[in-house]
């Protein structure tokens, strides 16, 4: 098949990614519904609400000024930008580079520090609290995440991305299958921190002295939230897809079955966020670093299998 | 004699109350709060004498003195600070100023200042920073103002200001007319109408002129039932309301239903699902039809066991204990001496409980039950302390509706009608105490030389315990906030008044 069936695939991936991503949002929240016994919001609802939000104007607080603006839509294109580095399925993005993993880190950071950064403009006391909580664990968490990327690199001998995630294969399965579990349990546990997710944090709650991500955005209305809503949907995407291709090994040949699997995966992996967040209570702030450092904990050991028996998963 | 003795739901003549001189009384109260096992009942001004009443468990009852005072006294608190707050209360309703207490402020800011202009607590440094949450929360909840202190996530001193649910009950009762009575007390705190329907109805009875006959014992197993539902619905919505506030998801709904089903059973009771207007004057409004309590009874026992598998899924998540466990703690002998009463008292091992302690209200006399007991004063014992009264209320709630269906011919009201205002016994003062979910609720009644109220005085459980969650917050990280303050759930109506 032609490289360009191979691009013209990615963009439909892209495309698919760009519009289905706030359905995520809705599944984990059927999901956290259906084990409370209730009936839940839409499946729709963040469309429902994307659209209501981008009708609306935003309101500014005098306190606040050009950062505050910029920073949703600055975060939200980091967020679009990380997509592009990530492969299909097992097609390699088109746009990937030796090195785009260090850029896949930062994009994500430089998203967190706009929304810190305006979260602090606004001088409330609740944002402040948020944004020195994202920090905090935030900081731990991109450590996990550049050792599990460490890992991989080791693992496939790719410096892309895409390279290594599309590298591995049943083989490497078969010769490193225990690093990858647990290269994917760390980034599991990541997942939940970076996107704000039961244990670390609680979308749902009111309660702003227990926030982090929501207290960083509790000024933003309008437009401006609609943006910030929809990275985060746009994150967990990223998230969830790094993590499906990272765990489904690349059958050669097969790329239609590939890609169904791809998206069942990703579909599992999403329910399976809110089957955690149904039967887990929050931790205390005190023991989410501990929690990361598990994960990073985790991460380590899956280096050091990969350092020992890592030649033979090399393809 | 240092203090006048009288039963709960009993009266006593003003004449009949010693008045010490002001030393004299101070020593007394010290004496029977701080050395004997006396707690506080209420203290307010009245025509020139403060009046205070203790509530003795030794003796079950009431004990009362007061002395006369002028346009201010010295303060009681430095002595015992069970006063504390019923001090500020004296110098903002009655103007009369306490000399010498340590931090005199408007409780409900009654006339000016406005709540929220006012001086606060202050800490400054570096790493000090100001938390300003309410009064307009983001949940569906009663408006109150709360100042942390804090050095980053820890909270150095929490100040919690009241005041926008102040409507001027008492001073309502006053002169609004009789039939109006039962609106305003049972919307004092109106998730314990029954209590203080039961409260005021007990102080009432006992300055009738004529006095009340008594009251049929089906009025009397009823109202006990109708209380002991009340206790079960908060208590059940409460424990939703913690596993919700860290996030575990299931008993938050279950608890949430299964505290609406024990509401209806409530409404199933008298047509109003926090039993507004079920306590009347000759007993209750309404009697269970026997071929309505089978119903009921089976309608109990599933929802009963819907909340076992509900508290057990909590129970045995080691992530929710983690949460609760060593949170929000306040010391036992901390708690006896700001007064606390009710679960979050009993959670920091104090045995008090006035169904026991002083008796007289509904049949509790004729039930088999425990008073609960926990002693580490923190979340965890506050929440298992709810459990454990649960499983004692659903114990009462079975044996009372046996007692009901054995006793299905009798009336469940007299034709005793309540006494014309105007038609009481002059110059005496009642005084009722129930205990509600929270705690106990004491309505004092005062009458003047003409037969009428000149004095209606309130206390709920709230009114006690809100410095009780200040110190809880004390070195505590303030995300762990919402959790202490709804292990306490105080009413902030009920203060307010």
């Amino acid at each position: 098949m032609s490289e360009k069936y191979f691009s013209l695939l990615w963009i439909v991936n892209l495309l698919a990614a760009l519009v289905l991503s706030p359905l995520l949002i809705g599944i984990i929240n059927k999901t956290k519904a259906f084990f409370a016994g209730r009936k839940g919001p839409r499946l729709l609802q963040l469309y429902y609400d994307l659209n209501k939000l981008l009708k609306k104007s935003a309101v500014y607080s005098t306190s606040s000024g050009s950062v505050f603006k910029l920073a949703p839509w600055g975060t939200l294109a980091a967020t679009v930008l990380m997509l592009f580095l990530l492969p299909a399925g097992c097609i390699v993005s088109p746009v990937a580079f030796a090195g785009d993993l260090v850029l896949f880190i930062y994009l994500a950071g430089i998203g967190r520090m706009l929304t810190v950064l305006a979260a602090m403009e606004t001088a409330s006391a609740f944002e402040g609290m948020g944004s020195s909580r994202e920090c905090q664990f935030s900081m731990l968490a991109e450590g996990v995440l550049l050792t599990v990327l460490a890992a991989l690199v080791m693992l496939t001998g790719s410096f892309t991305l895409s390279g290594c995630l599309t590298a591995l294969d049943p083989k490497s399965w078969l010769s490193g299958g225990t690093a990858m579990l647990f290269l994917a349990l760390a980034f599991y546990l990541v997942m939940l921190c970076e996107n704000c997710r039961i244990p670390v944090d609680d979308p749902e709650t009111h309660l702003e002295l227990t926030m982090i991500h929501e207290a960083m955005i509790l000024d933003n209305s309008g437009p401006d939230l609609a943006a910030i809503h929809y990275a985060a949907a746009l994150k967990l995407w990223v998230f969830l897809a790094f993590l499906s291709t990272l765990l489904l090994p690349n059958l050669c040949g097969g790329i239609g079955l590939n890609m169904v699997l791809y998206y069942l995966l990703m579909l599992l992996l999403c329910i399976s966020v809110g089957v955690v967040e149904s039967i887990m209570a929050r931790y205390r702030f005190l023991k989410v670093p501990q929690l990361l450092a598990g994960a990073f904990a985790v991460a380590m050991f899956a280096i050091v299998l990969v350092a020992i028996f890592g030649k033979e998963a090399v393809k | 004699m240092d203090f006048a003795s009288f039963k709960n739901t009993g009266k006593i003549l003003l004449k009949d109350i010693p008045q010490h001189d002001f030393d004299r009384f101070r020593d007394v109260l010290a004496e029977a709060i701080n050395l004997q096992n006396c707690r506080v009942g209420a203290l307010f001004a009245s025509t020139g004498k403060l009046y205070a009443i203790l509530i003795d468990p030794a003796e079950k009852s009431f004990k009362a003195a007061c002395t006369a005072i002028g346009n201010s006294y010295p303060a009681l608190t430095p002595h015992i600070a069970a006063f504390h707050w019923f001090e500020r209360e004296i110098f903002e309703s009655d103007h009369i100023k306490p000399e010498g207490h340590p931090w005199l402020k408007p409780i409900r800011f009654e006339n000016a200042p406005q709540p929220g202009v006012t001086d606060y607590f202050t800490l400054q440094g570096n790493a000090a920073h100001e938390v300003a949450v309410g009064p307009v929360h983001a949940g569906v909840i009663e408006p109150g103002h709360f100042r942390f202190q804090c050095m980053g996530e820890d909270v150095y001193f929490l100040e919690i200001e009241l005041g926008y649910q102040h409507r001027g009950i008492e001073k309502m009762l006053l002169t609004a007319p009789a039939k109006r009575h039962t609106h305003l007390i049972e919307t004092a705190a109106g998730d314990s109408s029954i209590a203080y329907a039961l409260a005021y109805d007990g102080m009432a009875a006992a300055l009738a002129q004529q006095p009340r006959s008594k009251l049929p014992e089906r009025a009397q197993i009823l109202r006990t039932l109708a209380l002991e539902l009340e206790r079960i619905a908060n208590h059940v919505g409460d424990i939703g309301a913690l596993a919700g506030d860290v996030a575990f998801l299931t008993s938050s709904a279950y608890c949430g239903r299964i505290r609406g089903d024990f509401l209806n059973m409530t409404a199933m009771l008298c047509g109003n699902r926090f039993g507004r207007n079920y306590v009347t004057y000759n007993g209750v409004a309404f009697d269970l039809g026997n071929n309505k309590l089978p119903f009921l009874r089976d309608w109990f026992e599933r929802t009963v066991a819907d909340f076992k598998n509900a508290w057990q899924l909590l129970a045995d998540d080691p992530g929710v204990l983690d949460r609760f466990e060593n949170t929000g703690t306040v010391a036992p002998e901390v708690m006896r001496q700001i007064g606390a009463v009710g679960v979050a008292a009993r959670a920091a091992g104090l045995d008090i409980d006035v169904r026991r302690d002083l008796g007289n209200i509904g049949v509790y006399d004729k039930l088999v039950w425990q008073t609960g007991l926990k002693r580490s004063g923190d979340v965890i014992a506050r929440l298992k302390l709810r459990r454990r009264e649960l499983r004692e209320s659903i114990r009462m709630v079975r044996a009372l509706f046996t007692m009901l269906e054995s006793n299905a011919a009798s009336a469940a009201w007299s034709e005793d009608a309540p006494a014309a205002d105007g038609n009481m016994i002059p110059e005496a003062l009642a005084v009722t105490a129930v205990e509600a979910w929270r705690g106990e609720v004491v309505c004092c009644g005062l009458t003047g030389a003409d037969g009428k109220f000149k004095r209606i005085k309130l206390v709920d459980p709230s009114f006690h315990n809100w410095f009780a969650l200040v110190l809880a917050l004390r070195g505590e990280q303030i995300s762990n906030f919402p959790i202490c303050n709804k292990s306490f759930n105080l009413s902030y109506c009920g203060h307010d008044l």
